[in-house]
């Protein structure tokens, strides 16, 4: 009698953690699991949404137009001995993706954290501060500001009125020229350090002002104190806004898009992953191809991350002490 | 004396320059935003001419012809169906993310921490790999074209940041509650109602805060499934400003619009601050 009241119970005790877990289990597999091993086995397919009833195994064929042009192939046959043609954008999609992320990741950390230094002194009106270094992360991320950023960077825009007082001449339309068009949406991004900025200053705030007052006694001057104190405390930080910022940066779709009117900017120079996997897969009908491209993106990405952490035990610590 | 007046003076200098360097930065920064503001007040022609923040004429023409909106449907219906997505989306986050969050923090149950690792794992999963299955899923339904596709997965806690802002949240409340509640017969509903639910609102009005605007600055799904102008948000409706080569045929209509558009995150942000920086500085949410 007791031992089965002991046997309800703990049933009881699982059916009431799954009944709440039950939206969250649904929604995981069927719009998590679910669709990662559809997409994964449509990325060996030529599903094209047009016609998914010619749909055909085609083996590595979605790989080979990603990264063959890498090997000098530009046509290649399929499994089941159809010729296709390598995409001739993809590799270009892929170092305008690099370049974005390697340039606007790191500036953006290092701007957020100055500011965050500069902010975390005892001034007045602090708070007010923090909310207006927000504003660019609150609406950074629209399409307002996209269209926005279009306007200030064209030929006759807001920046070159401002330069053009200042006395250059000759000044580029940013967005048209190929050359600087993915630097306007490195600083676009940059110019979103709003959330990195806050979590700095809540990491910064942790570190004891005594360290400080305790190396300034022994003369080390603000450079070493930074160096020593500030970096090492504040690495656990810097490497989860590090990690977070990188997998967003990956993604980055909207600004890109808007920027090149839905498509890849003059000469393909703003052409993101993301805005060429929507082009294949929505323009174009790919899906099969797409969801190839997805699963590239999904392993650059986990690569890239599983890098930055296992490099973070040598610039990582984790200790109060030593 | 002379020394600690001089230590002051310095202070004082110090400070000074400080708040003097962060104002005139803090201004470059927002200038652009100020200026499209201004701008959307200024005579279409005078855009083009003028990056001062001062008008020398103001109309509301920008505001009358960026209204009309398109294809025949005017920005207020899009407002509206932003305005529309953003509550259902609340609502199903609200309901599905503290459930999840409530058992995960709280409940005893076999597997708990596998999932519990899992659903961190998908906090940092790229959204690319299902986007495409799921695309081909909400078609198969008949939702292209619908909200439903944005509005369903609200429902089923997709976005794990919510679920783990909430696990920190109702983590950090007093275990005392819930067994005193308990040994008094409430059952694991009951404790959640009663107990959890109430003293979770700052994570609450944070998930809301964060839920409304992701779903109103949302392009990406937006531009998937919101196929048709009687059915676009905010956000897809500014894309028709740009053409397809990039270039934007009303300027003045485009700017006005876009800083409507940013009206309601204003707000939110000013009202609420307190509550984003909880949201920011607990999960680190991405921007």
């Amino acid at each position: 009698m007791r031992k089965t009241s002991g046997i309800v119970k703990f049933l009881r005790k699982n059916a009431a953690g799954y009944m709440f877990l039950m939206p969250w289990l649904l929604g995981f597999f069927v719009l998590m699991i679910y669709p990662m091993i559809y997409s994964l086995w449509l990325g060996f397919t030529n599903y094209n949404f047009t016609k998914p009833g010619a749909t055909q195994f085609i083996g590595f064929g979605n790989y080979l137009r990603m990264f063959g042009p890498l090997f000098g192939q530009s046509e290649f046959t399929t499994a089941t001995g159809e010729v296709m043609r390598a995409d001739p954008y993809y590799l270009k999609s892929l170092s305008v993706t690099f370049t974005y992320v390697f340039a606007s990741v790191p500036l953006k950390l290092i701007f957020a954290l100055a500011v965050a230094m500069l902010m975390n002194q005892k001034l007045r009106g602090v708070g007010f501060y923090r909310a207006v270094y927000y504003i660019p992360t609150l609406l950074g991320g629209s399409v307002a500001i996209a269209v926005l950023w279009r306007k200030l960077f064209e030929k006759d825009g807001l920046v070159n009125m401002f330069l053009g007082a200042l006395g250059f001449t000759n000044l580029p339309g940013w967005i048209t020229n190929p050359r600087y068009a993915l630097w306007t949406l490195v600083l676009l991004t940059v110019w979103q350090f709003g959330s990195s900025m806050i979590i700095f200053l809540a990491g910064l705030k942790q570190i004891p002002q005594e360290y400080y007052e305790a190396a300034a006694v022994d003369g080390a001057n603000k450079v070493r104190q930074f160096f020593s104190i500030t970096i090492p405390l504040l690495s656990p930080v810097i490497l989860f806004n590090l990690v977070m910022q990188m997998i967003g940066a990956f993604q980055a779709f909207t600004q890109a898009y808007i920027i090149g009117g839905g498509r890849g900017g003059v000469l393909n120079s703003t052409l993101f992953y993301s805005l060429h996997l929507y082009i294949q897969g929505w323009t174009y009908r790919e899906l099969g191809y797409a969801s190839a491209m997805a699963w590239v993106l999904l392993l650059i990405i986990g690569a890239l991350t599983a890098l930055v952490f296992r490099s973070s035990n040598l610039w990582v610590s984790y200790g109060t002490g030593e | 004396m002379g020394r600690g007046n001089n230590v002051k003076t310095n202070t004082i200098v110090r400070h000074t320059l400080t708040h003097l360097f962060i104002i005139v930065l803090g201004l470059t920064m927002v200038y652009p935003i100020l200026w499209m503001i201004v701008s959307s007040f200024k005579p279409n022609t005078m855009i083009f001419s003028d990056p001062g923040l001062i008008p020398k004429a103001v109309t509301l023409e920008n505001y009358v012809s960026g209204w009309k909106g398109y294809a025949g449907v005017t920005f207020g219906k899009f407002f509206a169906n932003s305005l529309f997505m953003c509550a259902v989306a609340i609502v199903g986050n609200l309901i599905s993310c503290t459930m999840a969050a409530y058992a995960f923090a709280r409940l005893k149950f076999a597997g708990r921490n596998l999932w519990f690792a899992v659903m961190m794992i998908t906090l940092m999963l790229p959204g690319h790999v299902t986007i495409v299955p799921r695309y081909i899923l909400f078609n198969t339904f008949g939702w292209v074209g619908t909200f439903l596709p944005i509005l369903v997965p609200k429902f089923f806690a997709t976005d794990a940041f919510f679920v783990f802002l909430l696990v920190q949240f109702i983590r950090s409340l007093p275990k005392e509650l819930d067994e005193a509640a308990t040994i008094d017969g409430c059952s694991p509903v009951g404790v959640f109602l009663q107990i959890i639910l109430p003293n979770a609102v700052p994570a609450l009005v944070t998930t809301a805060l964060f839920t409304f605007l992701w779903t109103w600055d949302d392009f990406f799904n937006h531009l998937l499934y919101l196929t048709k102008p009687p059915i676009f948000s905010v956000s897809r409706a500014l894309r028709t400003f740009v053409g397809d080569a990039g270039a934007v045929s009303n300027w003045g209509g485009a700017l006005a619009m876009s800083t409507l558009a940013m009206i309601p995150s204003f707000i939110l942000f000013f009202s609420l601050q307190k509550y984003f920086v909880q949201g920011i500085t607990t999960t680190g949410i991405k921007g």
